[in-house]
């Protein structure tokens, strides 16, 4: 792996619970509970996991819009914690977010001119006629026009105001942006449209992604490596290819034994979740998953796996999964149903001539 | 929309229809506003205006219905109540503009720190506010003017300073609502310092519930002016305020009834001009008008 670009090590936030007239702690949310993992330049890393795991409060950290526990990310040799508020608004022109719902993230009251003016003005990068120059250039990068820089955001549609998104992030020539689910909100139709735009200025940019996701199709297109969350740790780190062909956390097989198989006569014995995630306040000792996992014994509950990677780079927090990589999961097991003739013939019907 | 689509052949970043154009594509907005001016007119050019000394008292005409000579009667010590009307418009529309504005001037920022600072700040700030708005807005009003010393400045500033927390409560109250907002975050993600983040991307955001409040304010304000008058706490007689004007008119209902009608019309009007203009200025400010 080339040289990394970003480091998060042993990233830790807490949100305390607070109750009562006198606002004392009684407890702690543990959003992101000790997670490591890096990014190199021009690599997307990707980072999933279920609604409440900890991803996006992960995204924020990284980017200090919120203040860790505990815990160090080092962007280019810089410690991002230990930056002073001057120091810090500096060095947001290298690290840019591009938010979940394009509803939201957009101001109302300014015109996406405006929008994309103030970046370049407040870094000194451009302005009057030269900030113009750039601002039709950065439209042009997201495929809008010129003329659109006069509008209000409300007057864009859900994939046009996702793309302002982008170019307002890009304005600042950044080295890493963080996708907080970019394409969730966005219909299926328009979100390949964003992942090709965003594919094809990480190549000409040279940018790095981490992608927050909790689609694993889109993960699988545009990750080079996958990090896999649970309830605040990370549970498994490989690249993309080998996460998706063979997986060896139990979690993850779940996970990607959730996605249906496009094919109706496959069938295959599902290892689904049952149950609910597990409260962040008061995670399960021990491995954080054996609440869950059909495979767990007595040691897990007791003795937390630590995250390991082998020499492949692909990293597993699991006592058991070399015992397990046989049993029942992704890709083993599975087995056709005979041909169904009507079956045939319907599907022929919708295949293209 | 139209002028934006023939822009699009023009390569130049050029301005839509601002804020103002939009206002006056508005009916209820510009009835409003020529109200506004003309009363703001009648007040500047009153001493051109009055066909008689306002405070000039006869006793041959106490309480003489509209005549040729009198267009809108007299009042219980002769005097002519068209130039009284018209030199009362100077009080009632300061007294409601002014102290509105004294408490926009201090309610808004306030408020913005409060609910932008959050923490210890905004917890003593509220608390002050629910101790200030415990008490009944007029006898807060009353206290402070008496505190103050009679007189129209003292009424404003009474006012303006009673009509604050409700603005504070209101400011803080919407920009917790918008600073949850991704665009905010954005904004700092983007490196803006916290008063530019305040200023420019929460303020204009809470402007339009700021705007109505303050239209019902004015409305308040002249009536609260109008009852510290009635105490002898704003303005002092002589010189006329539509407030006193109706408060003495109430005593000769009877007897001289339009005495009542003309400061009770004029306070009407103006309150509802102020009303039909706030709330075209809310609609032209939403961009999502066209």
């Amino acid at each position: 792996m080339a040289e990394p670009i970003l480091t998060v090590e042993g990233l830790v936030k807490h949100f305390p619970i607070k109750r009562g007239v006198l606002q004392r702690t009684v407890g702690h949310v543990r959003a992101v509970d000790g997670i490591d993992f890096s990014v190199a330049k021009g690599e997307t890393l990707g980072l999933v996991g279920e609604s409440g795991c900890g991803k996006s409060t992960t995204g924020r950290l990284v980017l200090r819009l919120i203040e860790p526990t505990r815990g160090r990310v080092t962007y280019d040799g810089r410690e991002v914690f230990k930056l002073s508020g001057g120091e810090m608004r500096r060095l947001r022109r290298e690290l840019q977010i591009v938010f979940q719902d394009p509803y939201a993230s957009l101001n109302p009251t300014m015109t996406v001119g405006a929008m994309l003016r103030e970046p370049l003005e407040l870094h000194g990068i451009a302005s009057g006629k030269a900030a113009d120059e750039r601002i039709r250039e950065l439209l042009g990068l997201v495929g809008l026009a010129p003329y659109h820089a006069l509008r209000y955001p409300h007057e864009f549609s859900g994939g046009q105001r996702q793309r302002l998104g982008i170019a307002r992030a890009l304005a600042v020539e950044p080295k890493v942006i963080i996708g907080d689910e970019p394409v969730s909100a966005l219909d299926v139709s328009i979100r390949a449209q964003v992942i090709n735009l965003m594919q094809d200025l990480q190549k000409r940019l040279g940018l790095s992604y981490v992608l927050i996701a909790h689609d694993l199709a889109v993960v699988k297109h545009i990750a080079d490596r996958v990090a896999v969350m649970y309830l605040g740790k990370i549970v498994e780190l490989a690249p993309t290819r080998t996460l998706f062909r063979r997986p060896r956390h139990p979690y993850t097989r779940a996970l990607l034994n959730a996605i249906p198989a496009p094919d109706p006569r496959l069938k295959r014995p599902r290892a689904l979740l049952q149950g609910d995630v597990p409260s962040p306040i008061d995670p399960p000792p021990g491995c954080r998953f054996h609440t869950r996992c059909a495979f767990a014994v007595e040691r897990c509950k007791v003795e937390e796996p630590p995250l390991i990677a082998d020499e492949t780079g692909h990293a597993t927090a699991c006592h058991l999964w070399p015992q397990i990589a046989d049993k029942v999961g992704v890709g083993v097991g599975e087995h056709r149903l005979p041909e169904n003739p009507r079956l045939e013939r319907l599907k022929a019907a919708f295949r293209p001539a | 929309m139209v002028a934006t689509t023939v822009a699009a052949t023009d390569d130049t970043l050029i301005k839509r229809p601002n804020a103002f154009r939009r206002l006056m594509r508005r009916k209820g907005a510009i009835v409003g506003l020529v109200v506004i001016i003309l009363f703001v007119l009648i007040a500047l050019l009153a001493p051109l205006l009055a066909p008689y000394d306002p405070t000039k008292t006869n006793f041959l005409l106490v309480r003489k219905p509209p005549s040729a000579a009198h267009w809108l009667g007299t009042d219980e010590i002769g005097r002519d109540l068209l130039s009284r009307m018209i030199y009362g418009a100077r009080a009632s529309l300061q007294a409601g503009v002014i102290s509105v504005m004294i408490a926009i001037a201090f309610g808004v920022p306030l408020g913005l720190m409060s609910g932008y600072a959050k923490g210890w700040v905004d917890s003593l700030m509220m608390r002050i506010v629910d101790a200030l708005l415990a008490c009944p807005f007029l006898i807060l009003a009353i206290a402070m003017a008496a505190f103050l010393g009679p007189s129209l400045t003292n009424a404003m500033i009474a006012i303006g300073l009673t009509q604050t927390p409700i603005f504070i409560r209101l400011v803080r109250g919407q920009v917790l609502a918008v600073t949850v907002e991704d665009y905010v975050e954005a904004a700092r993600a983007l490196g803006n310092p916290h008063l530019r983040i305040a200023v420019r991307h929460v303020l204009p955001n809470i402007v339009a519930p700021v705007l109505v409040q303050a239209t019902l304010a004015i409305a308040t304000a002249t009536l609260a002016e109008a009852a510290l008058s009635f105490l002898g706490l704003g303005q002092q007689p002589p010189e006329p305020s539509w407030g006193s004007m109706l408060n003495v008119a109430r005593q000769f209902i009877s007897q001289a009834p339009w005495m009542a009608w003309w400061p009770g019309l004029a306070i009407a009007t103006i309150v509802l001009a102020f009303n039909l203009l706030g709330d075209g200025l809310r609609d032209a400010l939403d961009p999502k008008e066209s």
